[in-house]
């Protein structure tokens, strides 16, 4: 075995892996970083979401060769780090408490880092935008309303902005 | 606790992989981290009917577990770590209908490094225990394989490869026999009903018009976005503890009571962070925890027994798909005067819930219109598919759909409006139903009738498509695309049918500790639709104290006590009507005893005292009584009534549609919670949408085809239409606080909305599920509605 290099919401690992090894299962079983999930283990419901280098992809399509070297966020990593050790929610995630934009949460890791790429990319308020930033993430509880609802919110600048 | 992760080490025994430097911890293991309470203020969860929805949400109380869900902290099934856990897998027929001859396990394989399980191996009774008992948990050798992926054997082994490899080594001889697939074609019926009221054949002899219609919906699938997951550990008391993605613990366990033959005590069921159920999570996680159970057993050692989607979809129940057959007599004005309806539902291989599917599809068939002339018949059938059981509606969107599409297909043939016809015939207080159940109160069907059209502007945009219509009409080829929008009314009997509730005889308890706390216990669970927002509010409003001073425990059988299942949209109503009665005589116990208010003085009276609880049982509301024998009297207690307004544009050359915009009104009795009761609307809206345009199941051979999420299509949010959500307030008096269920009623308008649209726009009426672009395509060249009398 190799060992591979990333970093992780912005900590450096090193880890000895089978190369083929699906970056969902490195982030989950090796890491213990259970907030990533699956849902269909074929890239097409975004449970897996994760953000390589700021890009949103399947980390159940995506094996941990292809990373090396690279910085991955996954929603351990939304959260804004206190001085005092102790963590916030983001503007971002607290907008979704707020809207009601998490029901059953299965969705809600995968669709919150690819709003935080969608705001990273200086995405705005508009629908039809944030619809299309969140159309490989599938929500079988909310209809969407309250998601989109959600990070127009945090996309709306006198919101207080920022992720 | 076998959930909690030793500090430092790698999260599964499981993994391939070794940890070289592991980063510093983002979260600490133990509490959740810090987190920013959000500004605005926790106001009291239930107020006075009336107040404006909107101003509401602002003193809402937040979701409550919403923290964990937005960090990554909530633990759902797969996420629990079980040291020295091995991996259950099942092996499955290939056949629709088969005799099973053998399972022989091949001479390459080592054998002693897995373990396996067969119907032989049983302990207690081969049965998944519900309504008929008929389904097994193995089919044994010799037994009659009934469907597609029928469970034969199971197997654990301590990694996936070694799983996988056991699983393929396994080798399954049958005999196939011949299966049936055509409900109408099948002899054997799992449950039949009829409800005969008036003259009915008097009736449509001296009817202005009889119009007949036959309509079908087909298989759907919940796709909750989390699989089925049960992880199974032994007990030392012989028993066992399953812990898993589940609606209704206490039909787990009763379902491992029996096929493990286990005592009360011995069967532990807890629910992990469910990733959404819709009623695919009621029945169907006894059959994974009975399997996991009995591997555990079997090896000694935590089993996970975790799905893949394509096995979850596979394997799992789906809605009944249903033929709904209409002959319908009406005056010159569209007053109704005699229906006659005959329900057929494809039950698939097992009874499963299909009994009760059934009857509240028969009870609702009609849909909400006053008729004193009814017959309706109906009955569900086995085929050689796999069983179909509970999914948010149970069994009323399949007729609902029909009921809609029939009444405003009557419209088009009187040339009245379907805004009109609605207004003559739907239910008013006062009412009789077909069972004979007179409408007393909380009747709301012309109220959200009108607000929906008025909201969606329906007269006016009537209007246009008509005149899309006469200009597509006057220029053939012109127009590429056509606009329409459809009107659809509803009802759903809140809670469950007949006199469910009567037996189940739920019950919730609420304890004030020694130590001063205020414990909720309830089985029923939360997946989503705010269960541990609602209870614990609505104990503290009844309480009189902050809603931080409430705990909702934990859903394990071995502390809650039977509450009943979380199903029927009646989690809010039921059981929270009855933990605000437990709430008010734990209040009225320590008012009376220390002559202060419940807030100033139960810390005092606790630790004076010691423990004090509260159980309370439901009793029949007052005045409510329904009569199995007969089959009438009152099927509900109440009804929540819903309207909605689709808004779709058709595309004449390809036949796709796009729903542009739903508004949907729904009465719901009084709204406990408008940012989680608009969840529902909104969520049970899509599903419906989905439901009418592009969800299809398609079988060959008994076998799903498409049991994947690349080929299940369910709404991305660019295919999801804007959702309108007006919550409609007609409290209803027998529940404490006047609500009503909010679950399921929204899935029963949306479909024959999208339908009445696609009609509006392309003047086609399309009679099954989904309006696919073929279905589209075809119904633009058929012949409409034909007039037998």
């Amino acid at each position: 075995m190799t060992a591979y290099r990333l970093l992780i919401n912005g900590d450096p690992v090193e880890l000895d892996v089978p190369g083929m090894r699906r970056l969902l299962d490195v982030l989950r079983e090796d890491l213990a970083l259970s907030g990533t999930k699956e849902g269909c283990g074929e890239g097409e419901c975004g449970a897996c979401s994760v953000l390589v280098d700021g890009a949103v992809v399947d980390s159940c399509l995506v094996p941990v060769c292809q990373v090396d070297g690279h910085a991955i966020l996954t929603v351990e990593g939304l959260a804004e780090r206190l001085p005092d050790g102790a963590t916030a929610l983001s503007a971002l995630q607290e907008a979704f408490w707020t809207a009601g934009a998490a029901q059953c949460g299965i969705c809600t890791p995968g669709m919150l880092v690819a709003a935080r790429a969608y705001l990273d990319h200086g995405g705005g308020p508009d629908d039809m935008s944030i619809r299309e930033a969140i159309a490989g993430n599938l929500c079988r509880c909310t209809g969407y309303t309250k998601i989109v609802e959600a990070i127009a919110i945090a996309a709306t600048p006198q919101s207080g902005g920022g992720t | 606790m076998e959930t909690s992760r030793p500090p430092g080490s790698p999260n599964f025994a499981r993994s391939d992989g070794r940890v070289v430097s592991s980063p510093p911890k983002v979260r600490k293991d133990g509490p959740a981290a810090t987190i920013r309470t959000p500004t605005r203020e926790l106001g009291a969860l239930v107020v006075e009917p009336g107040t404006p929805t909107r101003g509401r949400a602002r003193t809402a109380p937040l979701r409550r577990e919403g923290p964990e869900k937005l960090t990554g902290e909530a633990r759902y099934a797969d996420d629990l770590v079980f040291p020295g856990a091995w991996f259950g897998g099942t092996i499955r027929s290939t056949e629709p209908h088969a005799r099973l001859l053998a399972i022989d396990r091949a001479d390459d394989f080592d054998w002693s490094r897995v373990v396996v399980v067969t119907a032989a191996d049983i302990p207690g009774e081969n049965i998944v225990a519900s309504i008929h008992d008929d389904q097994p948990v193995l089919v044994p050798v010799g037994g009659e394989i009934l469907h597609h992926a029928e469970p034969l054997a199971l197997v654990a082994a301590p990694d996936r490869e070694t799983l996988r490899e056991a699983k393929k080594r396994l080798i399954v001889s049958t005999q196939r026999l011949e299966p049936v697939f055509d409900p109408l074609a099948s002899d054997v019926v799992f449950a039949h009903y009829e409800i005969v009221r008036g003259d009915v054949d008097g009736a449509m002899a001296g009817a202005h018009l009889v119009l007949e219609g036959t309509y079908r919906v087909n298989h759907q699938e919940q796709l909750y976005i989390e699989n089925n997951a049960m992880i199974a550990v032994p007990r030392d008391d012989g028993g066992v503890t399953v812990t898993g993605s589940l609606q209704c613990p206490y039909y787990v366990h009763g379902a491992l009571k029996r096929a493990l033959a286990l005592t009360d005590r011995q069967a532990v069921v807890v629910q992990a962070e469910t990733g959404g159920g819709f009623g695919g999570k009621e029945e169907f996680p006894s059959v994974v925890a009975i399997h996991a159970a009995l591997l555990a057993k079997a090896c000694r050692r935590p089993v996970r027994m975790i799905y893949e989607r394509h096995e979850d979809i596979a394997a799992s129940t789906k809605r009944h798909p249903a033929i709904v057959m209409h002959r319908t007599g009406v005056a010159a004005d569209g007053t109704i005067l005699a229906q006659d309806i005959e329900v057929v539902m494809d039950g698939g291989a097992y009874t499963t819930l299909s009994p009760v599917v059934l009857s509240r599809g028969t009870i609702h068939a009609g849909g909400p219109y006053r008729c004193p002339n009814v017959r309706v018949r109906s009955r569900a059938v086995r085929t050689n598919t796999p069983p179909n059981g509970a999914f948010r509606g149970f069994g009323a969107p399949q007729v609902e759909f029909a009921a809609e599409t029939h009444l405003n297909r009557i419209a088009d043939a009187l040339d009245v409006s379907p805004l009109e016809i609605r207004r003559r015939n739907a239910y008013r207080e006062g009412d009789t139903t077909p069972t004979g159940q007179v409408l007393r109160e909380s009747v709301a069907a012309h109220e959200v009738l009108e607000k929906a059209a008025e909201a969606a502007d329906f007269p006016t945009k009537r209007r246009l498509s008509a005149r899309g219509r006469a200009e597509r009409a006057a220029n053939p080829g012109w127009a590429r695309s056509a606009r329409g929008v459809g009107l659809a009314l509803g009802w759903h009997g809140a809670g469950f049918t007949g006199s469910g509730e009567v037996r189940l005889g739920s019950v919730v308890s609420i304890v004030l500790t020694a130590e001063g706390e205020i414990r909720v216990l309830t089985a029923a669970t939360e997946m989503g639709q705010g269960t541990k927002t609602i209870l614990p509010g609505l104990a503290a409003d009844a309480l009189g104290v902050d809603l931080d001073r409430v705990e909702l425990v934990p859903v394990d059988t071995s502390i809650v006590p039977d509450s009943g299942p979380t199903v029927a949209s009646r989690t809010t109503m039921v059981v929270g009507g009855l933990v605000i009665l437990a709430a008010r005589e734990l209040r009225a116990k320590v008012e009376g005893a220390t002559g202060r208010s419940f807030a100033e003085s139960y810390r005092d009276h606790a630790s004076r005292n010691g423990d004090l609880r509260v159980d309370r049982r439901f009793e029949p509301y007052p005045g409510i009584s329904f009569d199995d024998a007969t089959y009438t009297g009152d099927a509900y207690p109440a009804f929540g009534w819903a309207a909605a307004v689709a808004d779709v544009e058709v595309d004449l050359d390809t036949g796709e549609v796009i729903v542009h915009e739903v508004v949907a009104v729904d009465d719901v009795g009084h709204v406990i919670h408008p940012v989680l009761a608009e969840g529902q609307v909104e969520g049970g809206t899509l599903q419906a949408v989905g439901y009418a345009t592009i969800e299809e199941m398609k079988l060959d051979d008994g076998r799903y085809v498409n049991d994947r999420l690349s080929t299940y299509i369910i709404p991305t949010a660019l295919d999801a239409p804007r959702l309108r959500t007006i919550l409609v307030e007609v409290p209803f008096s027998g529940a404490p606080h006047g609500a009503k269920g909010v679950g399921e009623l929204p899935m029963d308008v949306g479909a024959p909305a999208v339908i009445a649209a696609i009609a509006d726009a392309t003047g086609a009426w399309v009679t099954e599920l989904p309006a696919t672009p073929e279905r589209i395509l075809a119904a633009l060249g058929v012949t409409p509605l034909r007039a037998v009398s």
